[in-house]
C-alpha cells in the first residue's frame, strides 16, 4: 500500500540517497539501518511529507501523497525524536489533546485507560515536566494506543525506554500489525517482533 | 527561428550566456550614463523656481522608479522559483536585491541632496519619500531573513513568501502614507509646476534607460557568482577555466 | 471516540494555548510591563509638558503597541517548534489553516487584548480626552488582531532562527504601519474634530483581508520553515 520509486533525498548541497524503491503492504513491518547521517530520519521525514524528495515518488493505496493531503495524514502517524507533548499539560490533557488534533474527541476514561496500560498509573494527572525521560517517552507513545491510523512511522521508539516499556511496545506493533497496519522505524536498540519478519532497508 | 528559452533556464546554460551578455550592458549603461547627465547637467536650462540644484531629480527619479520596478522583477522572479520550484528564478531574486536596495539608498540620498536646498532641512517626509524608506526595509527585510537562514532551499522559499507577501503590501502601504501625508499637511516635493522642457524630459528618459542597464549588467554578474557559489559541488562547475587552475 | 467539527478543531487550539498561557502566566506579563514601560519611557524623553505629550499620545500609546506585538509574536510559534507539538500539528488531517487561526486567536487575546484594557489607563497619564479614548480602544480593537495575524507570518518565516525577534521585528514591522498609520489617524481625527470613520472602516477592511489570507500564508510559511 506504501509504494515509493525512484526517491532521492539531499540534506542541502549533499545528496542523502537516490533511487530507492520499495513496497510495504498492510501487515509488513520494515527497518530501516544505516550509519548516522547516512538519511534515515530524513527519509522518514519525507515519507510524512516534511521534505520535498529531488526525485521519485511517494504512493498511498497509489495515490501519491502530495495529492492525497490530509486524507494521507489521516491514515498516518509519526512518531519522531521529539516526544510533541507539552511540558505544562498533564498526561491526560496531553493525549487529549494530540487525540483531538487528529479529529477524534477522547473521553478522559479512554485517555487514562490508554495511559494506565503505558504503565503510568498513578501519574496521568501531574504536569508532564515532573515526569522522567522515559515516562515522557511513554506518555509520547501512548497515542499508538489512542488512533486507527494505518500507517506508523516510528523513528526510533525505543529511546529511553527501560526493558518493560521496550516489551510493551514490541507488543503494541505485533497487534497493530495483526490488524492489517504498516510500520515502518529506526532504532538503535535491537526491536523484535513476536512472529514476524522485518523487511531491511539499508541507506548507505 | 524559435528561441528555446528554457534553454537557459537551467544554471549550466544561463552562467554562460549571462557571462556573455554583460559587456554589452555594462558598456550601453556607461555611455548613456555620460549623455544623460550631460544633458541634464549642462544642457537642460535653469529652472525658473529652483535654479540649479534641481538638476539631482535627474538622478533621484531613475533611481526611484528603478527601486519600485527591480521589487516587483525580484518578487515576480521569487514567486516563479516558489511556484515552479526553478533554482534560477531564486537565484536571480537573491541577485537583484541588493542592487533594488542600492537604488532605494540613492534615491533617499538623492532625496534629501534635493530637500536641502529647497526646504533648508536634510529630510522632508514627503509621502514618496517616505515610501522609498519603507520599501528600503522590505529590501532589507528580503536579504536579512536570506542571509540568516542557512539551508540554501529553505532560505530561497522563504524570502520568496516575504517577496510576495510585501509586493501585495507595497500598494497599501503607499496608499497608507499618502493618506497620512495630506493629514498632516505634510510637505511635497513636486518640480516647477507645468510641462518640462524637452532637455529635462531627455535626461529622465536617459538616465532612467541608463539605471536599468546598469541594473542588468551588475544583477547578470551578480547571478553568476552565486550560481558558482551554489552549484559549486557539481561537475560542470569545476569544468570551467575560471575555476579550474 | 468521535470526529470533530472545523469549529471543534478552533475551539480545541484556542483553548490548549490559553491553558498553556495560563500556566506560564510570566510570559504574558512581561509583554503588558514592557508597553507600560515604553509608553513611560517617552515622558521621560520628550519632557513632561502637557499640550505636547497630548498631542503625541495617540502616536506613542500606538508605538509602544507595535513593538510589545513584535515581542510576543516570538513565542507563538517556537515553543511548539521545539517540543516537537508543531510537526505534528501540521501532521494532522485537518486543515493547517485553521488550527494557525486558532493559534493566532489564542495570541492576541493573551497579548493583543491586555493592551487594549490598558491603553486608555495610560492615555489618561496622557491627559487624552474620552472621545480620544474611546476612539484610541476601538482602533487598538481593530488593529491588534492584525498585528498578531501579519506578524504570524513574521514568526513562521523566522521559525528556529537565531536573529528571533529583531529579525521577526524587522519584516513585519514595515507591514503594519498602514495599521499604525490609521489607528493613530483616527484617535488625532476625533482630538481635531474630524471625521473618524474613515480611519476606523480602513483598519476594519485590513482586518478582514488579515482574517481572510494570512491563516493560509502563514501554514505555508510553517511549510516552507519545517522542512
Amino acid at each position: 500500500m506504501l509504494e515509493v520509486s525512484n526517491l532521492a533525498c539531499s540534506r542541502g548541497d549533499h545528496r542523502l540517497f537516490s533511487g530507492l524503491s520499495f513496497t510495504l503492504s498492510p501487515g509488513q513491518i520494515m527497518q530501516v539501518q544505516g550509519a548516522n547521517g547516512s538519511g534515515k530520519t530524513s527519509l522518514l521525514r519525507t515519507l510524512c511529507g516534511f521534505l520535498m524528495p529531488d526525485e521519485g515518488d511517494i504512493a498511498w493505496r497509489g495515490e501519491n501523497i502530495r495529492s492525497l493531503d490530509e486524507d494521507y495524514c489521516a491514515e498516518m502517524m509519526y512518531l519522531g525524536h521529539l516526544n510533541a507533548i507539552k511540558d505544562e499539560l498533564s498526561a491526560v490533557e496531553n493525549l487529549r489533546i494530540s487525540a483531538g488534533l487528529s479529529g477524534l474527541d477522547l473521553s478522559d476514561r479512554e485517555a487514562i485507560a490508554a495511559l494506565r496500560r503505558m504503565g503510568l498509573k498513578g501519574k496521568e494527572r501531574l504536569p508532564t515536566k515532573v515526569l522522567s525521560q522515559g515516562q515522557r517517552r511513554r506518555v509520547a507513545l501512548s497515542r499508538m494506543l489512542v488512533n486507527d491510523a494505518k500507517l506508523w512511522i516510528l523513528d526510533e521508539p525505543l529511546a529511553a525506554l527501560d526493558v518493560v516499556a521496550v516489551a510493551l511496545i514490541q507488543e503494541l506493533i505485533a497487534e497493530h500489525l495483526a490488524q492489517q497496519g504498516l510500520v515502518m522505524f529506526t532504532t538503535h536498540q535491537p526491536l523484535e517482533v513476536a512472529g514476524m519478519d522485518i523487511c531491511n532497508l539499508t541507506l548507505s | 527561428m524559435a528561441i528555446n528559452w528554457f534553454k537557459y533556464s537551467a544554471p549550466t546554460t544561463f552562467y554562460g550566456l549571462a557571462g556573455k551578455l554583460i559587456p554589452y550592458f555594462a558598456v550601453s549603461a556607461v555611455v548613456l550614463f555620460v549623455i544623460g547627465l550631460y544633458i541634464g547637467f549642462f544642457v537642460a536650462p535653469t529652472d525658473y523656481k529652483q535654479g540649479e540644484f534641481y538638476r539631482i531629480i535627474f538622478i533621484h527619479v531613475a533611481a526611484s522608479i528603478l527601486s519600485m520596478f527591480l521589487y516587483l522583477v525580484m518578487a515576480g522572479y521569487a514567486a516563479l522559483g516558489l511556484i515552479f520550484n526553478t533554482r534560477l528564478s531564486s537565484m536571480m531574486a537573491t541577485a537583484i536585491a541588493p542592487t533594488g536596495a542600492l537604488f532605494a539608498v540613492i534615491s533617499l540620498w538623492t532625496g534629501a541632496l534635493w530637500g536641502k536646498p529647497m526646504w533648508g532641512a536634510w529630510w522632508v517626509w514627503d509621502a514618496r519619500l517616505t515610501s522609498e524608506l519603507i520599501l528600503l526595509f522590505l529590501y532589507l527585510g528580503f536579504i536579512a531573513l536570506h542571509a540568516s537562514i542557512d539551508d540554501p532551499r529553505r532560505a530561497d522559499r522563504a524570502s520568496a513568501l516575504l517577496a510576495i507577501v510585501g509586493s501585495v503590501n507595497v500598494p497599501i502601504i503607499y496608499f497608507s502614507v499618502k493618506w497620512w501625508n495630506t493629514l498632516h499637511q505634510g510637505s511635497t516635493i513636486k518640480l516647477s509646476g507645468t510641462s518640462m522642457h524637452v532637455a529635462m524630459q531627455q535626461a529622465m528618459f536617459i538616465t532612467l534607460l541608463a539605471c536599468w542597464l546598469y541594473a542588468i549588467a551588475v544583477v547578470l554578474a551578480r547571478v553568476r557568482s552565486i550560481i558558482l557559489e551554489r552549484e559549486r559541488h557539481t561537475t560542470w562547475i569545476n569544468e570551467l577555466p575560471e575555476v579550474k587552475q | 471516540m468521535k470526529k470533530s467539527s472545523m469549529f471543534d478543531l478552533l475551539v480545541l487550539v484556542v483553548r490548549r494555548d490559553l491553558i498553556l498561557a495560563m500556566r506560564r502566566r510570566a510570559d504574558v506579563l512581561t509583554t503588558l510591563i514592557f508597553f507600560v514601560m515604553v509608553v513611560s519611557l517617552f515622558p521621560l524623553g520628550v519632557g513632561p509638558e502637557m499640550d505636547m505629550l497630548r498631542k503625541m499620545a495617540p502616536g506613542v500609546l500606538w508605538v509602544a503597541a507595535l513593538l510589545s506585538s513584535m515581542l510576543s509574536l516570538v513565542r507563538l510559534f517556537s515553543a511548539d517548534y521545539i517540543d516537537g507539538t508543531l510537526e505534528q500539528m501540521m501532521l494532522s488531517p485537518q486543515s493547517l489553516s485553521m488550527l494557525v487561526l486558532g493559534k493566532m486567536v489564542a495570541h492576541w487575546m493573551v497579548s493583543g487584548l491586555p493592551l487594549v484594557l490598558v491603553a486608555p489607563v495610560l492615555g489618561l497619564q496622557f491627559d487624552m480626552a474620552v472621545e480620544a479614548l474611546g476612539v484610541l480602544i476601538i482602533g487598538l480593537l481593530l488593529g491588534t488582531p492584525i498585528l498578531s495575524m501579519v506578524g504570524a507570518i513574521g514568526a513562521a518565516l523566522t521559525l528556529g532562527l537565531r536573529g528571533g525577534g529583531v529579525l521577526l521585528s524587522l519584516l513585519v514591522l514595515p507591514l503594519c504601519i498602514p495599521v499604525l498609520i490609521f489607528g493613530s489617524g483616527a484617535v488625532d481625527a476625533v482630538t481635531t474634530g474630524l471625521a473618524v470613520s474613515p480611519h476606523l472602516s480602513l483598519l476594519g477592511a485590513l482586518l478582514v483581508l488579515a482574517l481572510a489570507f494570512t491563516p493560509w500564508v502563514t501554514a505555508q510559511a510553517l511549510r516552507i520553515s519545517m522542512e
